[in-house]
Protein backbone atom coordinates (compact mmCIF):
# COMPACT_ATOMS: atom_id res chain seq x y z
CA UNK A 1 0.00 0.00 0.00
CA UNK A 2 1.00 3.49 -0.74
CA UNK A 3 -0.07 6.82 -1.83
CA UNK A 4 -0.42 7.60 -5.15
CA UNK A 5 2.83 8.18 -7.20
CA UNK A 6 4.76 6.42 -4.38
CA UNK A 7 5.86 3.82 -6.86
CA UNK A 8 3.57 0.95 -6.07
CA UNK A 9 2.33 -0.13 -9.37
CA UNK A 10 6.23 0.78 -10.87
CA UNK A 11 7.13 -2.17 -8.22
CA UNK A 12 4.65 -4.08 -9.29
CA UNK A 13 5.61 -4.06 -13.09
CA UNK A 14 9.64 -4.62 -12.08
CA UNK A 15 8.66 -7.85 -10.40
CA UNK A 16 5.82 -9.04 -13.36
CA UNK A 17 8.74 -8.82 -15.49
CA UNK A 18 6.95 -5.78 -17.12
CA UNK A 19 9.68 -2.85 -16.81
CA UNK A 20 13.40 -3.17 -16.59
CA UNK A 21 15.31 -1.35 -13.73
CA UNK A 22 18.00 1.12 -14.53
CA UNK A 23 19.73 0.07 -11.79
CA UNK A 24 20.45 -2.91 -9.41
CA UNK A 25 18.31 -6.68 -10.01
CA UNK A 26 15.31 -8.33 -9.95
CA UNK A 27 15.45 -12.06 -8.28
CA UNK A 28 12.06 -14.35 -8.97
CA UNK A 29 12.36 -17.57 -8.16
CA UNK A 30 16.74 -17.22 -8.15
CA UNK A 31 16.12 -15.85 -11.30
CA UNK A 32 17.63 -12.66 -12.32
CA UNK A 33 14.57 -11.35 -14.66
CA UNK A 34 16.38 -7.86 -15.16
CA UNK A 35 19.40 -9.57 -17.22
CA UNK A 36 16.67 -11.50 -19.54
CA UNK A 37 16.20 -10.34 -23.10
CA UNK A 38 13.40 -9.00 -24.30
CA UNK A 39 11.73 -12.24 -25.69
CA UNK A 40 13.15 -14.40 -22.68
CA UNK A 41 11.28 -12.09 -20.08
CA UNK A 42 7.85 -12.75 -22.47
CA UNK A 43 8.66 -16.28 -22.02
CA UNK A 44 9.33 -15.87 -18.82
CA UNK A 45 5.99 -13.92 -17.81
CA UNK A 46 3.79 -16.39 -19.54
CA UNK A 47 5.22 -18.93 -17.83
CA UNK A 48 5.50 -17.76 -14.39
CA UNK A 49 2.92 -14.52 -13.48
CA UNK A 50 -0.74 -14.14 -13.62
CA UNK A 51 -2.37 -10.78 -13.90
CA UNK A 52 -5.38 -9.14 -12.60
CA UNK A 53 -5.52 -5.27 -13.70
CA UNK A 54 -7.68 -2.68 -12.32
CA UNK A 55 -9.89 -2.25 -15.80
CA UNK A 56 -9.64 -6.04 -16.18
CA UNK A 57 -7.68 -5.67 -19.71
CA UNK A 58 -10.32 -8.23 -21.47
CA UNK A 59 -9.70 -8.55 -24.93
CA UNK A 60 -13.75 -7.06 -26.19
CA UNK A 61 -13.67 -9.05 -29.55
CA UNK A 62 -13.15 -12.59 -27.76
CA UNK A 63 -15.23 -14.43 -25.46
CA UNK A 64 -14.69 -15.17 -22.09
CA UNK A 65 -13.72 -18.56 -23.19
CA UNK A 66 -11.25 -17.36 -25.77
CA UNK A 67 -10.14 -14.70 -23.41
CA UNK A 68 -9.22 -17.37 -20.52
CA UNK A 69 -7.61 -19.32 -23.50
CA UNK A 70 -5.30 -16.63 -24.73
CA UNK A 71 -2.70 -17.45 -22.41
CA UNK A 72 -2.74 -21.24 -22.99
CA UNK A 73 -1.99 -20.72 -26.52
CA UNK A 74 1.65 -19.82 -25.66
CA UNK A 75 1.72 -22.98 -24.46
CA UNK A 76 2.20 -26.65 -25.49
CA UNK A 77 -1.53 -27.52 -24.79
CA UNK A 78 -3.77 -29.41 -27.37
CA UNK A 79 -6.97 -27.95 -28.24
CA UNK A 80 -8.68 -30.39 -26.12
CA UNK A 81 -6.41 -29.57 -22.78
CA UNK A 82 -6.68 -26.15 -23.19
CA UNK A 83 -10.65 -26.32 -22.98
CA UNK A 84 -10.30 -28.47 -20.09
CA UNK A 85 -8.22 -26.21 -18.64
CA UNK A 86 -10.44 -22.73 -19.51
CA UNK A 87 -13.10 -24.96 -18.38
CA UNK A 88 -11.35 -25.31 -14.76
CA UNK A 89 -10.47 -22.22 -14.76
CA UNK A 90 -13.85 -20.84 -15.23
CA UNK A 91 -15.55 -22.74 -12.73
CA UNK A 92 -13.53 -21.77 -10.41
CA UNK A 93 -14.78 -18.50 -10.68
CA UNK A 94 -18.27 -19.66 -10.97
CA UNK A 95 -18.62 -18.11 -14.56
CA UNK A 96 -18.66 -21.57 -16.47
CA UNK A 97 -22.15 -20.36 -17.53
CA UNK A 98 -20.98 -16.88 -19.43
CA UNK A 99 -18.38 -18.62 -21.31
CA UNK A 100 -20.06 -17.51 -24.52
CA UNK A 101 -20.18 -14.07 -23.21
CA UNK A 102 -18.49 -11.56 -24.74
CA UNK A 103 -17.10 -8.87 -22.32
CA UNK A 104 -19.61 -6.03 -23.21
CA UNK A 105 -22.16 -8.47 -22.61
CA UNK A 106 -20.20 -9.19 -18.38
CA UNK A 107 -20.90 -6.40 -15.36
CA UNK A 108 -17.95 -5.18 -14.09
CA UNK A 109 -17.39 -7.97 -11.14
CA UNK A 110 -17.96 -10.64 -13.88
CA UNK A 111 -15.08 -9.47 -16.32
CA UNK A 112 -13.12 -9.25 -12.69
CA UNK A 113 -13.52 -12.89 -12.36
CA UNK A 114 -12.61 -13.64 -15.81
CA UNK A 115 -9.74 -11.67 -15.55
CA UNK A 116 -8.93 -13.85 -12.74
CA UNK A 117 -9.50 -17.21 -14.34
CA UNK A 118 -7.43 -16.16 -17.11
CA UNK A 119 -4.65 -15.16 -14.59
CA UNK A 120 -4.54 -18.42 -12.90
CA UNK A 121 -5.36 -20.77 -16.10
CA UNK A 122 -1.71 -21.51 -16.88
CA UNK A 123 -0.74 -22.09 -13.34
CA UNK A 124 1.59 -19.35 -12.90
CA UNK A 125 3.91 -18.96 -9.74
CA UNK A 126 2.84 -15.43 -8.80
CA UNK A 127 -0.26 -13.55 -9.07
CA UNK A 128 0.25 -9.73 -9.99
CA UNK A 129 -3.41 -7.95 -8.87
CA UNK A 130 -2.26 -3.76 -9.88
CA UNK A 131 -5.57 -2.33 -7.94
CA UNK A 132 -7.90 -5.27 -8.40
CA UNK A 133 -10.92 -3.93 -6.77
CA UNK A 134 -10.23 -0.10 -8.06
CA UNK A 135 -13.00 -0.11 -10.82
CA UNK A 136 -15.53 -2.18 -8.87
CA UNK A 137 -18.66 -1.28 -6.85
CA UNK A 138 -18.74 -2.54 -2.88
CA UNK A 139 -20.87 -5.64 -3.54
CA UNK A 140 -18.30 -7.07 -6.82
CA UNK A 141 -15.74 -5.79 -4.86
CA UNK A 142 -15.87 -7.74 -1.78
CA UNK A 143 -16.96 -10.84 -4.11
CA UNK A 144 -13.28 -10.13 -6.12
CA UNK A 145 -11.26 -10.35 -2.97
CA UNK A 146 -13.21 -13.36 -1.36
CA UNK A 147 -12.77 -15.04 -4.32
CA UNK A 148 -8.62 -13.88 -4.31
CA UNK A 149 -8.52 -15.25 -1.15
CA UNK A 150 -10.08 -18.69 -1.56
CA UNK A 151 -6.88 -19.02 -4.36
CA UNK A 152 -5.07 -18.12 -2.51
CA UNK A 153 -6.02 -20.75 0.32
CA UNK A 154 -7.32 -23.35 -1.20
CA UNK A 155 -4.34 -23.97 -4.05
CA UNK A 156 -1.94 -22.06 -2.81
CA UNK A 157 -1.38 -19.28 -4.84
CA UNK A 158 1.05 -15.93 -4.05
CA UNK A 159 -0.33 -12.87 -4.64
CA UNK A 160 1.08 -9.62 -4.64
CA UNK A 161 -1.89 -7.05 -4.64
CA UNK A 162 -1.60 -3.29 -5.28
CA UNK A 163 -4.17 -1.52 -3.74
CA UNK A 164 -5.66 1.60 -2.14
CA UNK A 165 -8.73 -0.71 -0.99
CA UNK A 166 -8.26 -1.11 2.80
CA UNK A 167 -10.74 -4.08 3.26
CA UNK A 168 -8.44 -5.40 0.56
CA UNK A 169 -5.65 -4.95 2.21
CA UNK A 170 -7.30 -6.62 5.41
CA UNK A 171 -6.99 -9.91 3.53
CA UNK A 172 -3.41 -9.94 2.91
CA UNK A 173 -0.69 -12.10 4.48
CA UNK A 174 1.60 -9.69 5.13
CA UNK A 175 2.06 -5.67 3.91
CA UNK A 176 4.35 -3.57 2.87
CA UNK A 177 4.04 -0.06 2.46
CA UNK A 178 5.63 2.02 0.17
CA UNK A 179 6.39 5.92 0.33
CA UNK A 180 8.28 8.17 -2.14
CA UNK A 181 9.62 4.52 -3.61
CA UNK A 182 10.85 3.16 -0.19
CA UNK A 183 9.30 0.04 0.87
CA UNK A 184 8.88 0.09 5.22
CA UNK A 185 7.28 -2.47 7.09
CA UNK A 186 5.03 0.17 9.03
CA UNK A 187 3.12 3.37 6.95
CA UNK A 188 4.39 6.38 7.60
CA UNK A 189 1.74 8.88 9.60
CA UNK A 190 0.07 10.85 6.89
CA UNK A 191 -0.75 6.99 5.22
CA UNK A 192 -1.96 5.24 8.21
CA UNK A 193 -4.37 8.29 8.75
CA UNK A 194 -6.01 8.21 5.54
CA UNK A 195 -6.08 4.43 5.61
CA UNK B 1 -2.30 -19.66 -33.68
CA UNK B 2 -6.33 -20.44 -35.35
CA UNK B 3 -7.46 -17.96 -32.15
CA UNK B 4 -4.81 -15.13 -33.36
CA UNK B 5 -6.59 -15.28 -36.84
CA UNK B 6 -10.09 -15.02 -35.08
CA UNK B 7 -8.72 -12.03 -33.16
CA UNK B 8 -7.58 -10.52 -36.28
CA UNK B 9 -10.64 -11.27 -38.25
CA UNK B 10 -13.14 -10.32 -35.16
CA UNK B 11 -11.23 -6.83 -34.74
CA UNK B 12 -12.35 -6.32 -38.78
CA UNK B 13 -15.95 -7.61 -37.64
CA UNK B 14 -15.99 -4.97 -34.43
CA UNK B 15 -15.17 -1.69 -36.76
CA UNK B 16 -17.47 -2.58 -39.84
CA UNK B 17 -17.78 0.56 -41.33
CA UNK B 18 -14.34 1.44 -40.94
CA UNK B 19 -13.60 -2.17 -42.69
CA UNK B 20 -16.36 -1.46 -45.19
CA UNK B 21 -14.70 1.45 -46.25
CA UNK B 22 -10.99 0.72 -46.45
CA UNK B 23 -11.94 -2.40 -48.38
CA UNK B 24 -14.28 -1.01 -50.68
CA UNK B 25 -11.33 1.66 -51.63
CA UNK B 26 -9.07 -1.50 -52.36
CA UNK B 27 -11.95 -3.25 -54.00
CA UNK B 28 -12.30 -0.29 -56.43
CA UNK B 29 -8.43 -0.27 -56.99
CA UNK B 30 -8.73 -4.74 -57.57
CA UNK B 31 -12.05 -3.87 -59.79
CA UNK B 32 -10.17 -1.71 -62.53
CA UNK B 33 -7.10 -3.86 -62.68
CA UNK B 34 -9.21 -7.04 -63.49
CA UNK B 35 -11.69 -5.71 -65.77
CA UNK B 36 -8.90 -3.66 -67.78
CA UNK B 37 -6.61 -6.96 -67.72
CA UNK B 38 -9.98 -8.88 -68.48
CA UNK B 39 -10.37 -6.56 -71.58
CA UNK B 40 -6.99 -7.00 -72.68
CA UNK B 41 -7.20 -10.72 -72.42
CA UNK B 42 -10.82 -10.93 -74.40
CA UNK B 43 -9.32 -9.44 -77.37
CA UNK B 44 -6.12 -11.11 -77.73
CA UNK B 45 -8.25 -14.63 -77.23
CA UNK B 46 -10.55 -13.15 -79.61
CA UNK B 47 -8.14 -12.72 -82.37
CA UNK B 48 -6.49 -15.52 -81.76
CA UNK B 49 -9.17 -17.90 -81.69
CA UNK B 50 -10.08 -16.44 -84.78
CA UNK B 51 -6.81 -18.25 -86.75
CA UNK B 52 -6.62 -21.90 -87.35
CA UNK B 53 -2.92 -23.71 -86.62
CA UNK B 54 -3.09 -25.20 -89.56
CA UNK B 55 -3.95 -22.35 -91.94
CA UNK B 56 -1.71 -20.12 -93.49
CA UNK B 57 -2.07 -16.50 -94.38
CA UNK B 58 -0.21 -14.93 -97.39
CA UNK B 59 0.59 -11.61 -96.97
CA UNK B 60 2.44 -8.38 -98.94
CA UNK B 61 5.96 -8.33 -97.37
CA UNK B 62 6.28 -6.07 -94.24
CA UNK B 63 2.34 -5.44 -94.05
CA UNK B 64 1.01 -5.82 -90.76
CA UNK B 65 -2.46 -6.67 -91.41
CA UNK B 66 -4.58 -7.63 -94.52
CA UNK B 67 -5.77 -4.08 -95.28
CA UNK B 68 -2.64 -2.59 -95.61
CA UNK B 69 -1.53 -5.90 -98.00
CA UNK B 70 -1.72 -6.22 -101.72
CA UNK B 71 -1.48 -9.48 -103.96
CA UNK B 72 -1.07 -9.60 -108.04
CA UNK B 73 -3.35 -11.89 -109.84
CA UNK B 74 0.40 -13.39 -111.09
CA UNK B 75 1.93 -13.32 -107.76
CA UNK B 76 -1.21 -15.40 -106.62
CA UNK B 77 -1.18 -17.54 -109.10
CA UNK B 78 2.42 -18.54 -107.94
CA UNK B 79 1.30 -19.18 -104.94
CA UNK B 80 -1.53 -21.50 -105.70
CA UNK B 81 0.50 -23.89 -107.39
CA UNK B 82 2.91 -24.48 -104.36
CA UNK B 83 2.63 -28.48 -103.49
CA UNK B 84 2.46 -27.30 -99.63
CA UNK B 85 -1.94 -27.12 -100.20
CA UNK B 86 -4.19 -29.39 -99.05
CA UNK B 87 -6.71 -30.63 -101.04
CA UNK B 88 -10.68 -30.75 -100.55
CA UNK B 89 -13.00 -33.28 -100.94
CA UNK B 90 -13.69 -32.58 -104.41
CA UNK B 91 -10.10 -32.35 -105.38
CA UNK B 92 -9.49 -28.66 -105.39
CA UNK B 93 -6.90 -26.39 -103.44
CA UNK B 94 -8.12 -25.85 -100.58
CA UNK B 95 -7.18 -22.64 -100.78
CA UNK B 96 -8.96 -18.56 -101.27
CA UNK B 97 -7.27 -15.28 -102.07
CA UNK B 98 -9.22 -12.39 -100.54
CA UNK B 99 -9.93 -9.09 -100.92
CA UNK B 100 -10.18 -6.99 -97.49
CA UNK B 101 -11.22 -3.09 -97.85
CA UNK B 102 -12.91 -1.17 -94.73
CA UNK B 103 -16.13 0.44 -94.83
CA UNK B 104 -18.03 2.81 -92.59
CA UNK B 105 -21.50 1.87 -91.33
CA UNK B 106 -23.68 3.50 -88.83
CA UNK B 107 -24.24 1.94 -85.50
CA UNK B 108 -27.05 1.07 -84.26
CA UNK B 109 -26.90 2.32 -80.62
CA UNK B 110 -24.90 5.78 -80.84
CA UNK B 111 -25.68 6.45 -84.62
CA UNK B 112 -22.02 7.07 -85.31
CA UNK B 113 -20.48 5.70 -87.93
CA UNK B 114 -17.77 2.84 -87.53
CA UNK B 115 -15.43 1.35 -89.23
CA UNK B 116 -15.91 -2.12 -90.85
CA UNK B 117 -14.01 -5.23 -92.26
CA UNK B 118 -15.44 -5.82 -95.74
CA UNK B 119 -14.10 -9.63 -96.93
CA UNK B 120 -14.00 -10.92 -100.40
CA UNK B 121 -14.27 -14.46 -100.24
CA UNK B 122 -13.82 -17.42 -102.40
CA UNK B 123 -15.67 -20.35 -103.20
CA UNK B 124 -13.47 -21.78 -100.13
CA UNK B 125 -13.37 -19.46 -97.89
CA UNK B 126 -16.17 -21.07 -95.71
CA UNK B 127 -14.44 -24.38 -96.10
CA UNK B 128 -10.65 -22.98 -94.75
CA UNK B 129 -13.08 -21.78 -91.52
CA UNK B 130 -14.63 -24.36 -89.30
CA UNK B 131 -15.57 -22.07 -86.40
CA UNK B 132 -17.99 -20.07 -88.85
CA UNK B 133 -21.66 -20.91 -88.83
CA UNK B 134 -24.27 -19.68 -90.72
CA UNK B 135 -27.45 -19.22 -88.75
CA UNK B 136 -29.93 -17.42 -90.74
CA UNK B 137 -30.36 -17.38 -95.19
CA UNK B 138 -27.27 -18.55 -97.24
CA UNK B 139 -24.08 -17.51 -97.99
CA UNK B 140 -23.50 -14.71 -100.91
CA UNK B 141 -23.70 -16.57 -104.49
CA UNK B 142 -20.37 -15.79 -106.55
CA UNK B 143 -21.30 -13.52 -109.08
CA UNK B 144 -23.74 -11.91 -107.45
CA UNK B 145 -24.00 -8.42 -105.29
CA UNK B 146 -25.22 -10.78 -102.16
CA UNK B 147 -23.65 -10.30 -98.54
CA UNK B 148 -23.60 -11.93 -95.20
CA UNK B 149 -22.64 -10.51 -92.23
CA UNK B 150 -21.29 -11.84 -89.06
CA UNK B 151 -23.72 -11.67 -85.75
CA UNK B 152 -21.57 -8.96 -84.13
CA UNK B 153 -22.31 -6.43 -86.90
CA UNK B 154 -26.28 -7.62 -87.24
CA UNK B 155 -26.50 -7.14 -83.65
CA UNK B 156 -24.23 -3.58 -83.34
CA UNK B 157 -25.28 -1.85 -86.80
CA UNK B 158 -28.17 -0.53 -88.48
CA UNK B 159 -29.76 -2.08 -91.42
CA UNK B 160 -28.10 -5.37 -91.12
CA UNK B 161 -31.35 -7.47 -91.49
CA UNK B 162 -31.90 -10.40 -94.16
CA UNK B 163 -33.36 -8.64 -97.56
CA UNK B 164 -31.80 -5.12 -96.54
CA UNK B 165 -29.73 -3.58 -99.27
CA UNK B 166 -26.62 -1.88 -98.06
CA UNK B 167 -25.19 0.75 -100.17
CA UNK B 168 -21.23 1.22 -100.84
CA UNK B 169 -18.53 1.05 -103.54
CA UNK B 170 -21.25 2.72 -105.44
CA UNK B 171 -23.35 -0.27 -105.35
CA UNK B 172 -26.24 -1.77 -104.19
CA UNK B 173 -26.00 -4.93 -101.91
CA UNK B 174 -28.38 -7.20 -100.94
CA UNK B 175 -28.03 -9.11 -97.40
CA UNK B 176 -28.53 -12.73 -97.99
CA UNK B 177 -27.33 -14.63 -94.74
CA UNK B 178 -26.23 -13.77 -91.33
CA UNK B 179 -23.50 -16.13 -89.44
CA UNK B 180 -21.79 -16.96 -86.57
CA UNK B 181 -18.64 -16.99 -85.88
CA UNK B 182 -18.27 -17.88 -81.80
CA UNK B 183 -15.73 -15.21 -80.52
CA UNK B 184 -13.48 -14.51 -83.17
CA UNK B 185 -12.80 -11.54 -85.44
CA UNK B 186 -15.20 -12.72 -88.28
CA UNK B 187 -17.83 -11.87 -86.29
CA UNK B 188 -17.15 -8.37 -87.08
CA UNK B 189 -17.07 -8.63 -90.71
CA UNK B 190 -19.08 -8.70 -93.72
CA UNK B 191 -18.55 -11.33 -96.48
CA UNK B 192 -19.04 -11.16 -100.10
CA UNK B 193 -17.47 -12.36 -103.59
CA UNK B 194 -14.12 -11.39 -104.25
CA UNK B 195 -14.34 -11.10 -107.71
CA UNK B 196 -17.68 -8.53 -107.10
CA UNK B 197 -15.60 -6.79 -104.53
CA UNK B 198 -12.49 -6.13 -106.11
CA UNK B 199 -14.26 -4.22 -109.42
CA UNK B 200 -16.37 -2.62 -107.23
CA UNK B 201 -13.88 -0.93 -104.95
CA UNK B 202 -11.82 -0.79 -108.26
CA UNK B 203 -8.91 -2.97 -106.86
CA UNK B 204 -6.75 -5.21 -109.12
CA UNK B 205 -5.28 -6.72 -106.69
CA UNK B 206 -6.01 -9.15 -103.94
CA UNK B 207 -5.21 -8.62 -100.06
CA UNK B 208 -4.09 -11.90 -98.60
CA UNK B 209 -4.15 -15.63 -99.42
CA UNK B 210 -5.31 -18.27 -96.54
CA UNK B 211 -4.83 -22.07 -97.59
CA UNK B 212 -4.86 -25.12 -95.60
CA UNK B 213 -1.75 -27.35 -95.37
CA UNK B 214 -1.38 -30.52 -96.71
CA UNK B 215 0.83 -31.36 -93.56
CA UNK B 216 1.20 -29.12 -90.59
CA UNK B 217 4.75 -29.31 -90.51
CA UNK B 218 5.57 -28.39 -93.79
CA UNK B 219 4.69 -25.11 -92.81
CA UNK B 220 8.38 -23.95 -92.70
CA UNK B 221 9.22 -25.77 -95.96
CA UNK B 222 6.23 -23.61 -97.76
CA UNK B 223 7.72 -19.91 -95.72
CA UNK B 224 11.07 -20.64 -96.94
CA UNK B 225 10.32 -21.03 -100.70
CA UNK B 226 8.06 -18.37 -100.52
CA UNK B 227 10.00 -15.86 -99.17
CA UNK B 228 12.93 -16.60 -100.97
CA UNK B 229 11.34 -17.24 -104.63
CA UNK B 230 12.82 -13.66 -106.00
CA UNK B 231 8.94 -13.64 -108.19
CA UNK B 232 7.55 -12.98 -105.12
CA UNK B 233 7.29 -10.22 -102.75
CA UNK B 234 5.59 -12.08 -99.56
CA UNK B 235 5.65 -13.57 -96.47
CA UNK B 236 3.50 -16.56 -94.70
CA UNK B 237 2.40 -16.87 -91.22
CA UNK B 238 0.65 -19.45 -89.58
CA UNK B 239 -2.82 -17.49 -88.64
CA UNK B 240 -2.81 -18.48 -85.53
CA UNK B 241 0.24 -16.03 -85.55
CA UNK B 242 -1.02 -13.74 -88.11
CA UNK B 243 -4.26 -12.95 -85.52
CA UNK B 244 -1.85 -13.37 -82.80
CA UNK B 245 -0.06 -9.94 -83.67
CA UNK B 246 -3.14 -8.36 -84.81
CA UNK B 247 -4.32 -8.36 -80.97
CA UNK B 248 -0.74 -7.35 -79.80
CA UNK B 249 -0.92 -3.35 -80.23
CA UNK B 250 -4.07 -2.70 -78.26
CA UNK B 251 -3.80 -5.78 -75.90
CA UNK B 252 -0.61 -3.77 -74.83
CA UNK B 253 -2.00 -0.71 -74.62
CA UNK B 254 -5.05 -1.96 -72.56
CA UNK B 255 -2.64 -3.52 -69.85
CA UNK B 256 -0.50 -0.22 -69.90
CA UNK B 257 -3.78 1.63 -69.42
CA UNK B 258 -5.18 -1.02 -66.76
CA UNK B 259 -1.27 -0.59 -64.90
CA UNK B 260 -1.06 3.02 -64.49
CA UNK B 261 -4.47 3.15 -63.25
CA UNK B 262 -4.04 0.49 -60.93
CA UNK B 263 -0.88 2.38 -59.61
CA UNK B 264 -2.20 5.60 -59.04
CA UNK B 265 -5.60 4.11 -57.77
CA UNK B 266 -3.45 1.83 -55.06
CA UNK B 267 -1.77 4.18 -53.96
CA UNK B 268 -4.68 6.06 -52.56
CA UNK B 269 -5.87 2.56 -51.43
CA UNK B 270 -2.55 1.64 -49.21
CA UNK B 271 -2.66 5.39 -47.85
CA UNK B 272 -6.53 4.37 -46.57
CA UNK B 273 -5.43 0.36 -45.30
CA UNK B 274 -2.62 2.67 -43.54
CA UNK B 275 -4.62 4.81 -41.94
CA UNK B 276 -7.17 2.07 -40.94
CA UNK B 277 -4.49 0.54 -39.48
CA UNK B 278 -2.52 3.05 -37.71
CA UNK B 279 -5.93 3.87 -36.10
CA UNK B 280 -6.39 0.46 -34.89
CA UNK B 281 -3.31 0.37 -33.16
CA UNK B 282 -3.47 3.68 -31.78
CA UNK B 283 -7.44 2.47 -30.31
CA UNK B 284 -6.11 -0.73 -29.02
CA UNK B 285 -2.72 0.31 -27.39
CA UNK B 286 -4.12 -0.91 -24.27
CA UNK B 287 -5.00 -4.45 -26.02
CA UNK B 288 -1.66 -4.73 -27.15
CA UNK B 289 -0.05 -4.23 -23.63
CA UNK B 290 -2.18 -7.01 -22.31
CA UNK B 291 -0.99 -9.33 -24.72
CA UNK B 292 2.08 -8.39 -24.05
CA UNK B 293 1.82 -8.30 -20.51
CA UNK B 294 0.54 -12.06 -20.70
CA UNK B 295 4.01 -13.67 -22.83
CA UNK B 296 2.92 -13.21 -26.32
CA UNK B 297 5.99 -11.39 -28.34
CA UNK B 298 6.88 -8.60 -30.53
CA UNK B 299 6.46 -10.73 -33.51
CA UNK B 300 2.86 -12.18 -32.54
CA UNK B 301 1.95 -8.53 -32.31
CA UNK B 302 3.53 -7.70 -35.63
CA UNK B 303 2.08 -10.92 -37.20
CA UNK B 304 -1.51 -9.97 -35.43
CA UNK B 305 -1.81 -6.63 -37.03
CA UNK B 306 -0.07 -7.84 -40.85
CA UNK B 307 -2.95 -10.40 -40.60
CA UNK B 308 -5.48 -7.75 -40.00
CA UNK B 309 -4.50 -6.12 -42.60
CA UNK B 310 -3.54 -8.65 -45.53
CA UNK B 311 -7.37 -10.09 -44.53
CA UNK B 312 -8.56 -6.40 -45.23
CA UNK B 313 -6.75 -6.54 -48.09
CA UNK B 314 -7.65 -9.90 -49.33
CA UNK B 315 -11.55 -9.33 -48.65
CA UNK B 316 -11.24 -5.75 -51.09
CA UNK B 317 -9.40 -8.37 -53.35
CA UNK B 318 -12.63 -11.04 -53.47
CA UNK B 319 -15.07 -8.18 -53.73
CA UNK B 320 -13.41 -6.15 -56.54
CA UNK B 321 -12.99 -9.88 -58.09
CA UNK B 322 -16.46 -10.85 -58.39
CA UNK B 323 -17.47 -7.21 -59.40
CA UNK B 324 -14.85 -7.57 -62.31
CA UNK B 325 -16.09 -11.19 -63.22
CA UNK B 326 -19.46 -9.90 -63.14
CA UNK B 327 -18.11 -7.74 -66.77
CA UNK B 328 -17.75 -11.03 -68.49
CA UNK B 329 -21.33 -10.33 -69.59
CA UNK B 330 -20.66 -7.62 -71.10
CA UNK B 331 -19.57 -7.19 -75.04
CA UNK B 332 -17.16 -4.67 -76.08
CA UNK B 333 -17.30 -3.32 -79.61
CA UNK B 334 -14.47 -1.15 -80.28
CA UNK B 335 -11.75 -0.07 -83.31
CA UNK B 336 -8.63 -1.95 -83.22
CA UNK B 337 -6.16 -0.13 -83.80
CA UNK B 338 -4.11 -2.07 -85.59
CA UNK B 339 -6.45 -3.00 -88.50
CA UNK B 340 -8.63 -0.07 -87.72
CA UNK B 341 -11.84 -1.58 -87.69
CA UNK B 342 -14.44 -2.59 -85.38
CA UNK B 343 -13.99 -6.19 -83.33
CA UNK B 344 -16.65 -6.83 -80.48
CA UNK B 345 -15.25 -9.31 -77.56
CA UNK B 346 -15.88 -10.01 -74.08
CA UNK B 347 -14.12 -9.39 -71.24
CA UNK B 348 -12.25 -12.55 -69.81
CA UNK B 349 -11.30 -14.13 -66.74
CA UNK B 350 -8.35 -16.28 -66.31
CA UNK B 351 -6.72 -18.17 -63.55
CA UNK B 352 -3.98 -15.96 -63.69
CA UNK B 353 -6.02 -12.79 -63.73
CA UNK B 354 -7.81 -14.20 -60.32
CA UNK B 355 -4.57 -14.79 -58.42
CA UNK B 356 -2.47 -11.95 -59.82
CA UNK B 357 -5.66 -9.36 -58.42
CA UNK B 358 -6.02 -11.17 -55.10
CA UNK B 359 -2.14 -11.19 -54.89
CA UNK B 360 -2.08 -7.85 -56.05
CA UNK B 361 -4.73 -6.73 -52.61
CA UNK B 362 -2.83 -8.74 -50.43
CA UNK B 363 -0.10 -6.85 -51.07
CA UNK B 364 -1.48 -3.50 -50.66
CA UNK B 365 -2.80 -5.09 -47.11
CA UNK B 366 0.59 -5.80 -46.59
CA UNK B 367 2.14 -2.71 -47.71
CA UNK B 368 -0.45 -0.44 -46.00
CA UNK B 369 -0.29 -3.00 -42.70
CA UNK B 370 3.57 -3.08 -41.92
CA UNK B 371 4.10 0.12 -40.62
CA UNK B 372 1.28 0.36 -38.28
CA UNK B 373 1.90 -3.24 -37.28
CA UNK B 374 5.55 -2.70 -37.03
CA UNK B 375 4.67 0.50 -34.95
CA UNK B 376 2.64 -1.73 -32.56
CA UNK B 377 5.14 -4.31 -31.69
CA UNK B 378 7.52 -2.15 -30.97
CA UNK B 379 5.10 -0.46 -27.77
CA UNK B 380 6.78 -0.46 -24.65
CA UNK B 381 4.14 -2.97 -22.48
CA UNK B 382 3.83 -0.54 -19.03
CA UNK B 383 3.07 2.66 -21.34
CA UNK B 384 0.87 0.21 -23.66
CA UNK B 385 -0.71 -0.43 -20.03
CA UNK B 386 -1.41 2.93 -19.49
CA UNK B 387 -3.87 3.32 -22.46
CA UNK B 388 -6.66 1.14 -20.82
Amino acid sequence: MGPSGSGKSTLLNLIAGLDKPDSGSIIVQGIDISLLLETELAKWRADNIGFIFQFYNLIPVLTAFENVELPLILTRLSKNERKKHVLTALSLVGLDDRMDHYPGQLSGGQQQRVAIARAVVTDPVILVADEPTGDLDRLSARDVLNLMENLSKSIGKTIVMVTHDPRAAKKAGSIMYLDKGVLADVPQTSFQECV
Amino acid sequence: MGLLFFYSFRNLLARKLTTSLTAAGMSLVVFVFASIVMLAEGLEKTLVDTGTYDNVVVIRRSAVSEVQSGIDREQASIVETSPQIAIGEEGQNLIAKELVVLITLEKKKSNSPANVTIRGISENSLALRPQVKLIEGRMPRSGTSEIAAGLGIAKGFKNIVIGQTLFFALRHWTVVGIFDAGSTGYNSEIWGDVEQFMPAFRRLVYSSILFKLRKSSEFEIFKINIETDPRLTLEAKRETQYYREQSEMMAKFLRVLGETLTIVFSVGAVVGAMITMYSAVANRTGEIGTLRALGFNRATILLAFLLESLLLGLIGGIVGLFLGSLMQFITVSTTNFQTFSELSFNFRITFEIIYKSLLFSVGMGFVGGILPAFRASRMSVVEALKEN
